[in-house]
């Protein structure tokens, strides 16, 4: 018998890979751009939205859909980023977060509009429900999936980034824009298919999440300070990073849930202002 | 403001610090909701309260270039303060006032030490975290604030023993006017100092500012500090007029939405945050009927053209229309 620790550790890690999974995109796209993008939930839960649809009303196998949700994410984001994100890579912070928190709100509202505000019930596959027996600790089927995804996920983004043509092109244009410009890549075009995959990880994880922490129109609000958090403790444009905070975020979250749980949420805020406190630019970050 | 003749730079300030016609007319217009509007005054003494509010984030973010987004922390430990005190201490009002101001005056100086170390998205991160704080803090506090019940057994005092707060808010919005009144004046004097004029110094350029004298870091804590004395003012102005504190008066929705009137108003001008938080009030009062979910729809598309087509607000855009006019 394992002490209930592990299943609390178990439970951090999955949670703690959910976040990783809905985070990544934007730690790129940050590192990359340097664009405060507080409208990269509104994509996670349009991939969540998608995922609800295809499965309640159209009938699809809830796997079907994932890839769906990431395509519908990255091309929505692909079309916004052309149309108006692009005008204000120059601009200052406050005019970024403002546009970003502008199409958050609508995506509240359109959500609630057109799903209404109630919390949307999944129907998961017989596969990945119940849990699997280990030393006598109940470890949930889906959570393992969730792991494995994630896993997958980060494995892709290593290799993809690591010993890729695009990943190398994507790695010098965070490094030094001008530089990588001056060698003739074409950096808007390498940040606009960044920001595409990164919104469309975001709305992948926005189809997962669903099945541990719900979906409703406030979901854009909701994990936007989670992934923040996960961000900006990690360091920009850091993958390592971004795995290490959200690890870091998801096991204190539920760690602290399960102890102290009249502490609520205090202690992954205190977690991040004292890590920024201590280094601002996150734990792995460069600048 | 151009000027032909050439300028002392005590002419400068001096020249920055006289009253504007317009200004005039729109202090004396404040007053018309005493005769023209009696059953709105409850609404006119929030936008007051709101329209400080504004002010006070317009000193750290249009002036300074602080972005927070966790202002209604100070706006919140005063609305706090102000109940807590009326509570257990006396009801009167101007010392409830006082002891919320330097609460949150207090709070705002330990925290400007982290905010000033930072910039930019570490910045945002840092203050969005602390304002996170503050609410899991008032909410986790249950025995103190009541929690998300709300803080009961507020009870304000008459003001000079002599003026009740009225049903219809006829007190309530003369206190609040006359405060913001007051506060303005400190405000627009503070704008138009040495001090002021260094403070944009800094949101123009960070490293030029200690090169000719001016510790951007220090200059930046004061500023902090005076804006949060002020947030904590307006949350206990709040709590004074509708004799009630709530978790919603430190949540983030309130530092989102005092951030949305600023820049529809136009930050970096003294009426920018008091004209756009009239403009906001007055709209979602109108719009009081629909769901709030909707009402921010419009409030996204709203925020989406002012950066897209008004990048300084209502009020910069209507200077520019009248330069562009004087021009001719």
């Amino acid at each position: 018998m394992l002490p209930p620790i592990f299943g609390v550790l178990f439970d951090g890690i999955a949670y703690g890979m959910l976040l990783f999974v809905l985070s990544v995109g934007l730690s790129v796209t940050l590192g990359l751009m340097n664009f405060v993008n507080l409208a990269h939930c509104a994509f996670a839960m349009l991939g969540g939205y998608v995922t609800v649809t295809l499965v309640n009303i159209f009938g699809w196998p809830f796997l079907a859909t994932l890839p769906v949700s990431f395509i519908a994410a990255a091309v929505t984001s692909v079309v916004l980023e052309r149309v108006l994100y692009r005008r204000l890579y120059r601009a200052s912070d406050l005019d970024q977060v403002l546009l970003t928190i502008g199409l958050a709100f609508i995506s509240v509202s359109v959500a609630a509009y057109i799903f209404g505000t109630i919390q949307q019930p999944i129907a998961t596959p017989a596969a990945l429900r119940g849990s699997i027996d280990f030393f006598g600790l109940g470890l949930g089927k889906y959570r393992l999936f969730l792991i494995a995804v994630a896993l997958l996920v980060t494995l892709a983004m290593v290799i993809g980034l690591e010993y890729t043509r695009f990943g190398a092109q994507v790695r010098a244009s965070v490094d030094n824009q001008r530089m990588a410009r001056g060698l003739g890549i074409d950096v808007d075009w390498t940040f606009a298919s960044t920001f595409a995959l990164g919104s469309g990880l975001a709305g992948l994880g926005g189809s997962l999440a669903i099945e541990i922490v719900g979906l409703d129109p406030n979901f854009s609000f909701t994990y936007l300070v989670y992934v923040l958090i996960v961000v900006s403790v990690g360091g920009l444009g850091s993958i390592a990073g971004s795995f290490a905070a959200a690890m870091l975020i998801g096991i204190s979250d539920i760690a602290g849930k399960y102890y102290v749980p009249e502490l609520g949420a205090f202690l992954i805020y205190l977690v991040m202002v004292v890590v920024l406190m201590w280094k601002p630019a996150g734990l792995f970050g460069k600048r | 403001m151009a000027n032909p003749t050439p300028l002392t730079p005590q002419g400068y300030l001096l020249a920055r610090t006289r009253w504007h016609p317009l200004e005039i007319a729109f202090w004396l217009a404040t007053l018309l909701p005493f005769i023209l509007f009696p059953n709105y005054l409850s609404l006119a003494s929030q936008i007051a309260i709101t329209a400080l509010f504004a002010l006070s984030l317009d000193i750290i973010l249009g002036y300074a270039g602080v972005v927070s987004l966790g202002h209604a922390a100070f706006f919140g430990i005063g609305a706090y303060s102000a109940g807590l005190f009326s509570k257990y201490v006396w009801g009167e009002p101007f010392s409830g006032l006082l002891v919320a101001a330097a609460l949150a005056g207090l709070l705002g100086y330990g925290t400007s030490f982290i905010i000033s170390r930072f910039r930019h998205l570490p910045l945002i991160m840092i203050t969005l975290g602390l304002g996170l704080l503050a609410h899991e803090v008032a909410n986790s506090a249950h025995w103190l604030t009541g929690g998300s019940d709300g803080l009961q057994g507020v009870r304000t005092d008459p003001i000079f023993g002599l003026f009740r707060f009225d049903l219809y808010g006829k007190t309530a919005y003369a206190y609040s006017l006359a405060v913001l009144f007051i506060v303005f004046l400190c405000a627009r004097r503070l704008i138009n100092s040495p001090f002021g004029l260094a403070l944009r110094g800094i949101r123009e350029n960070w490293n030029r500012m200690p090169a000719i004298g001016a510790d951007s870091r220090a200059h930046i804590r004061k500023a902090y500090t005076i804006a949060a004395v002020i947030a904590g003012i307006c949350g206990a102005l709040l709590t004074q007029t509708t004799n009630s504190a709530s978790l919603e008066s430190i949540s983030f929705q309130r530092s989102a939405d005092v951030l949305v009137m600023l820049v529809l108003g136009g930050a970096g001008r003294l009426y920018g945050g008091l004209i756009g938080a009239a403009i906001f009030m007055i709209a979602r009062d109108q719009f009081s009927g629909i769901a709030p979910q909707f009402w921010y729809f419009w409030i996204g598309v709203l925020l989406v053209a002012v950066v897209m087509f008004l990048p300084n607000g209502i009020l910069g855009g209507l200077s520019a229309i009248v330069a562009r006019w004087r021009r001719k």
